[in-house]
């Protein structure tokens, strides 16, 4: 064993520590993960700072700039799109509705993936076969057109429109967490549970559910760059998110119709964009490493 | 392995069922419709056109009514393109999008599978690296951006290729390089990091150990034990492949102003064309499924391990 290993190996291991302690850690020395996680975390900072962070609200227009290229001294950081608008601010608001409207999304898809798959692993037989079933069948539709459409119906109130596309996205979730489910149902202390007399509701409530939230958390964090990808998508090709408001989608959309001209109103949302989900993708990578030492 | 296949076909028509129930409501519950102009019409001419698309008829009847005619393969008259029937316009589309969408496909495939096998067998290697580093760039950057920064850098700047429009009729290679490549980037990247991760496994496993150390040349190792071996889980991702092909072709023939069916979606939808949207979505629908299905067949004869029951 060389010196570097015998240093590895802790010397109080019988101090114990949690599954999560032990994530927790691991994670830590992931360098990549942390540096994408301090990345997130500051994106998300900025954008919930915008009106604070810079001097020009975000649909003021100012008539002596248009596609004016990033001035630091008077605060355009980004140079201004072709209404003469901040596009900085812009950015940051833009990010402000797109992490919203992911966060929204992940947790419809998060609430009926795990209600779902849960149900399904546990209660098993046919009523699992029928659920499955369905799930099987989703999965095989044409999902953007469905988003396409559901954007159409849900013009007028975006909200509403990305609850529905959460409602769409729960697929995955439910067959992972079926899944675990199968798996757990079959544990020692679920069968205790059982013999102690508790009721299968508070069953899946208080020991399967917890259980599976490992497999739960690296999903969603997969999920979120996912949901943000078709908000823009979607915003892009105009459906989305409408005038003064603005996605990131909709500014790369903009920033593509005038970037002969003026490049920087493509280039600075686009980066924003990519960085973020680029960052996602790392801390969810992370934290399934973390999360499920098996998978090392 | 025949009865298999039989038995799948039979089991897509309920799904094919959905897919019509389900975009048959959803289009119809999108407020407005397919005759809404700027300028009102008169309602006298309003209950004609209703009249003679049946629109005036209860939805079930209207449903029972396009049902019928799928099953007689007639997707009804387009809405919007009046002189046009749905299934006109995407047999008039369809080729566009395939030669489109096949090339980006085969060049995925191509690229994808050589890449993450030279990552694979450089393993931790600074080629490893830059690999996937690339590919978690080629995720990452969605097809609306990877689009524009290419017509910028190869159309505006360089200005090697044309940046976009079809032409009337002016057709050439040189106007299909971006859309392709636009197509391409993202399921390169996601084939060549399934290629790099399978052949890993592969290369770790027993009867490649045994096959090295019997002295067998590591060409013949690769070419005769690894690379078929690498291949099942890939032959799954044939299905999101094409999936993920079709979402691209919306994007990018809106982009480059290319006629195929994805661009008529968008505008459709937004028109409330409902036959359009509904013979679109049947059509991808069904060819998704299709797929899926020789994705599975193929996956059983690449590997025997897998029985059909």
């Amino acid at each position: 064993m060389t010196e570097a290993a015998l240093r590895a190996t802790p010397t109080t291991e019988f101090e114990g520590r949690s599954l999560w302690a032990d994530a927790r850690r691991r994670f830590a020395r992931n360098r990549a993960a942390m540096a994408s996680l301090v990345i997130v975390l500051l994106v998300t900072v900025a954008c919930i700072l915008a009106p604070w962070i810079s001097p020009h609200p975000y649909d003021a227009v100012d008539w002596d700039r248009m596609l004016a290229p990033p001035d630091w001294q008077a605060g355009y950081y980004f140079g201004t799109d072709a209404n003469g608008r901040d596009l900085f601010v812009r950015t940051l608001y833009g990010g402000q509705v797109s992490l919203s409207i992911a966060a929204v999304a992940t947790l419809v898809s998060l609430a009926i993936g795990v209600i779902w798959g849960a149900v399904a692993g546990f209660v098993g037989g046919r009523i699992d076969a029928a659920m499955m079933r369905i799930v099987d069948i989703l999965y095989a539709l044409p999902f953007v057109f469905f988003v396409i459409l559901l954007t159409v119906i849900f013009t007028r109130n975006f909200l509403l429109m990305y609850v529905a596309i959460g409602a769409v996205s729960w697929l995955d979730m439910a067959r992972i967490v079926r899944g675990q489910t199968l798996s757990l149902k079959r544990k020692e202390f679920v069968e205790a549970a059982e013999a102690g007399g508790v009721s299968r509701f508070n069953i899946l409530r208080r020991h399967i559910i917890p259980n599976t939230l490992g497999p739960v958390v690296i999903y969603m964090t997969l999920t979120i760059p996912q949901v943000i990808l078709i908000e823009s998508f979607v915003s892009f090709l105009g459906l989305g998110v409408q005038e003064p408001s603005a996605s990131w989608g909709t500014m790369i959309n903009e920033g593509a119709n005038v970037m002969e001209i003026a490049p920087w109103a493509l280039l600075y949302p686009a980066t924003v964009l990519v960085a973020t989900l680029i960052a996602l993708n790392f801390v969810g990578d992370g934290l399934r490493d973390a999360l499920d030492p098996k998978d090392r | 392995m025949l009865t298999y296949a039989l038995k799948r076909l039979l089991g897509a028509i309920p799904t094919l069922f959905v897919i019509i129930a389900i975009t048959f409501v959803m289009i119809r519950m999108a407020p407005g419709g397919p005759f809404d102009k700027e300028r009102r019409v008169s309602p006298q001419v309003e209950a004609n056109l209703n009249a003679a698309y049946h629109l005036d008829e209860p939805l079930l009847a209207q449903f029972g009514r396009y049902l019928g005619g799928l099953l007689r393969g007639d997707f009804g008259p387009s809405f919007q393109y009046k002189d046009f029937t749905v299934t006109e316009l995407i047999l008039g589309g369809f080729p566009t999008s395939l030669m489109i969408g096949g090339i980006a496909m085969a060049i995925a495939l191509v690229l994808g599978i050589g890449l993450g096998m030279l990552a694979a067998l450089r393993q931790n290697s600074a080629v490893d690296y830059a690999a996937m580093g690339f590919t978690m760039l080629g995720i990452a950057v969605p097809n609306f951006v990877v689009a524009p920064l290419l017509t910028l850098v190869f159309g505006l700047t360089l200005r090697w290729l044309p940046v976009g429009g079809w032409g009337a009729g002016a057709f050439s290679p040189a106007h299909m390089v971006l859309p392709i490549l636009a197509l391409a980037l993202p399921q390169l990247a996601a084939i060549a990091r399934l290629t790099r991760g399978s052949m890993i496994e592969v290369l770790g496993s027993n009867y490649v150990r045994t096959a090295r150390a019997k002295g067998l040349p590591e060409r013949i190792t690769l070419t005769r034990h690894a690379i078929k071996a690498t291949l099942p889980p890939l032959v799954s991702y044939l299905g999101p492949a094409t999936a993920g092909i079709i979402t691209g072709s919306i994007i990018v023939e809106q982009i480059f102003g290319i006629p195929g069916i994805g661009r008529y979606f968008v505008q459709a939808a937004l028109n409330r064309d409902y036959t359009l949207v509904m013979g679109v979505t049947i059509f991808y629908g069904a060819l998704i499924i299709l797929l899926n299905l020789v994705a599975d067949l193929l996956y059983g004869v690449l590997d025997p391990k897998v029985r059909y029951d």
